[in-house]
């Protein structure tokens, strides 16, 4: 199995650049700088002082001691990326972005959002450096998360509301991939998730990879040895690839992805790209995706609109296929329950996303048994779903 | 892999106009929009009209490379049902009337879906002569370029204003029929200019290839297309065509009728 994507970006037969012509020169820009920088000593410095500094990294690896007795399984621990400033894992990533878009000397970021929790994290950087921010995020998306989306104007940046096609994820970045092809002289793309067109998918693990980096760490100090186990959520699957990649070559810890199960996989509303999707090529990369049997892409359905997206990071679709990752599925009704057990038992709200890795958990624990240790990623917070809690759970605001 | 040349009708169509000291015109439309009959009709009309290539568009759910004219088109196509399956049996039956080169235009994923050897038959088979997919730039291209130069079709690649001496020579190594430069940087959609510096561009371009340059994206009048006729082998017009169509979905009659207005338009203003 490897470790790296081919020159072309290809993960085995995924990935890759299918992009229009007029954007191949700024991939090839993108992946031209990203080559210099990454190993330049005043870049890392530079990515390594903010993520301490700002972000708050290392986050904690907590071990939940009363969810994991309540289980009655395997020892739970939790990467507390919902710690992160802004409040989940992806500004790791989009600190990471930023730095190289100065670097390259574009003024002005452009990103897609779902969950709204990108475009906050993309706001939160523009602003720090003063770039000018405009944020592609489905109307449908802007009404449940509307805190998300005031918060990102509060940063200074333009939220433009997608009303094409589903109006989720998919669109917003179909919507920024248009205003990327329009304004490439002077736009840097900063994509949330670990798919689009090569170096994309790379970079963003790379810079995710220092959740699994601090984990493995972390987890050797405090329980002598590596996990049986790591959880994390999919969507595009951003926090997963960024816990998983530095464990790959431990041959004794298990990685579970848990996609979205939306209403079940049978009855066709859910967003389980590589449990309910055929191979398929989207956004820049050849991937597994949602589709109908003539290739159009079809509606997804998910309660956490950050995983609610018909596709997934190519490498993702590498591991699954290489059998190194088991892709499961986690329901809207269950991951609700999970949301209720973290709240209840360690006092800890978990985004909507970061509840299916819970509510994954919770059943991973008991098959493993006592004696087992179980790292789920916390991959954000979940104040930014009240909304959509209250109304699942008959709540009056 | 080297040029091909398929020998088909897109290169008989350039040999003829150029003898006669013309220009062609590339009209594009998306199949199935408003519907599969009335895209048969408009396609006999945009032939009367003076159109020498036709660009048949395959909708897609997600034409990420689109304004909004060609996405609400395509979006429209989808709605009524209209496959890749459905538009190769369009150009079947449209073959039986006519012999105008069709290009099918589209994005990846349904002819991936489609099978690439499958698709390279069956296009083959229905009279097609050649594909344009805007997503596969000739770095991923190669499977399906194998496939249609089994099968004598063309493939027709896209260049842009942001494409450099390399990124030409590539194109210009893996592209047959024409070369399709895309006049703006941005999407597809009607604009009142065309860019300056399209003239450069084509010159730049013809020092990388000998295959006949067209010049499109944002050409949408008369006396656009005759200034584009002027450098370039090929004026491509699509969202104007289609705003024509949108506008007159409901009256099948007058559509066609206004199709036809619309390209002898842009013909006599080429040929004046």
């Amino acid at each position: 199995m490897k470790r790296t994507p081919d020159r072309l970006g290809h993960y085995g037969i995924y990935g890759g650049r299918y992009i229009s012509e007029t954007l191949m020169p700024a991939v090839q820009e993108l992946e031209e700088a990203y080559d210099k920088w990454r190993t330049n000593p005043d870049f890392k410095a530079e990515f390594a002082y903010y993520l301490k500094e700002y972000v708050g990294r290392p986050t904690p690896l907590y071990f939940a001691e009363r969810l994991t007795r309540k289980t009655g399984g395997a020892d739970i621990y939790l990467k507390r990326e919902d710690l992160c400033h802004t409040g989940a894992h992806k500004i790791n990533n989009t600190i990471g972005q930023i730095l190289l878009a100065k670097r390259m000397g574009k003024k002005r970021v452009i990103a897609e959002t779902g969950a709204g929790q990108h475009g906050v994290a993309t706001a939160t950087v523009a602003a720090m450096f003063g770039n000018e921010c405009e944020i592609y995020m489905g109307e449908d998306d802007i009404k449940r998360q509307s805190p998300n989306v005031f918060r990102m104007k509060l940063l200074g940046a333009k939220v433009t509301p997608v009303t094409s096609g589903s109006k989720t994820l998919k669109d917003a970045m179909n919507e920024a991939l248009r205003d990327w092809v329009t304004n490439v002289n002077n736009t840097f793309y900063i994509i949330g998730t670990v798919a689009g067109p090569h170096p994309y998918p790379m970079l963003v693990r790379d810079f995710q990879s220092v959740i699994g980096t601090e984990a493995r760490r972390q987890i050797k100090e405090t329980a002598g040895r590596l996990p049986d186990e790591l959880i994390a959520c999919v969507g595009g699957g951003s926090n997963a690839m960024g816990l998983f990649h530095p464990f790959l070559e431990d041959a004794g810890v298990k990685m579970t992805g848990v996609e979205a199960g939306g209403h079940g996989l049978s009855t066709g509303r859910h967003a389980a790209s590589i449990n309910g999707g055929r191979v398929g090529v989207l956004h820049g990369n050849k991937t597994y995706l949602l589709q109908d049997r003539f290739g159009q892409i079809i509606d997804t359905h998910s309660i956490s609109a950050g995983l609610d997206y018909p596709g997934v990071g190519p490498e993702h679709a590498y591991l699954h296929d290489a059998g190194r990752v088991n892709y499961v599925t986690i329901k809207d009704s269950e991951a609700l329950d999970g949301f209720k057990a973290l709240t209840l038992s360690e006092g800890i709200i978990p985004a909507l996303e970061s509840s299916h890795a819970v509510a994954h958990a919770i059943k991973a624990a008991k098959e493993l048994g006592k004696g087992k240790v179980i790292i789920v990623n916390l991959s954000g917070r979940g104040d930014k779903d009240l909304n959509t809690v209250s109304k699942a759970f008959n709540f009056e605001l | 892999m080297t040029t091909t040349i398929a020998n088909g009708r897109i290169e008989a169509a350039f040999g003829r106009l150029k003898a006669e000291g013309r220009k062609a015109l590339i009209t594009f439309i998306t199949a199935g929009d408003p519907d599969l009959p009335s895209t048969k009709d408009i396609i006999l009309a945009l032939e009367e009209a003076g159109a020498d290539i036709i660009e048949l568009g395959v909708p897609f759910s997600d034409p990420m490379a689109d304004g909004p004219t060609i996405q609400a088109s395509s979006e429209r196509a989808v709605k009524k049902g209209t496959h890749l399956k459905d538009v190769l049996r369009l150009v079947r039956d449209v073959r039986k009337e006519t012999e105008i080169p069709i290009v099918l235009f589209g994005y990846y994923n349904p002819v991936f879906n489609y099978g690439l050897e499958k698709f390279a038959r069956d296009a083959k088979a229905a009279g097609a002569d050649g594909a344009l997919i805007v997503d596969l730039p000739p770095e991923e291209a190669g499977e399906l370029k194998d496939r249609l130069d089994e099968k004598s079709l063309d493939m027709v690649f896209l260049l842009t204003p942001t494409s450099n001496a390399g990124r030409m020579s590539i194109v210009a190594s893996k592209a047959s029929g024409f070369i399709y430069f895309v006049s703006v940087t941005g999407v597809t959609g009607a604009r009142s200019t065309v860019a300056g510096d399209a003239k450069s561009f084509v010159a730049k371009i013809r020092k990388t290839t000998d295959l006949p340059v067209g010049v499109g994206f944002g050409i949408s009048t008369p006396a656009q297309a005759k200034e584009v006729s002027r450098y370039a082998d090929a004026v491509i017009v699509g969202s104007a065509i289609v705003n024509v169509i949108a506008k007159n979905q409901a009256n099948g009659k007058k559509l066609v009728g206004e199709v036809r207005r619309f390209v002898s338009s842009l013909r006599s203003a080429m040929d004046s």
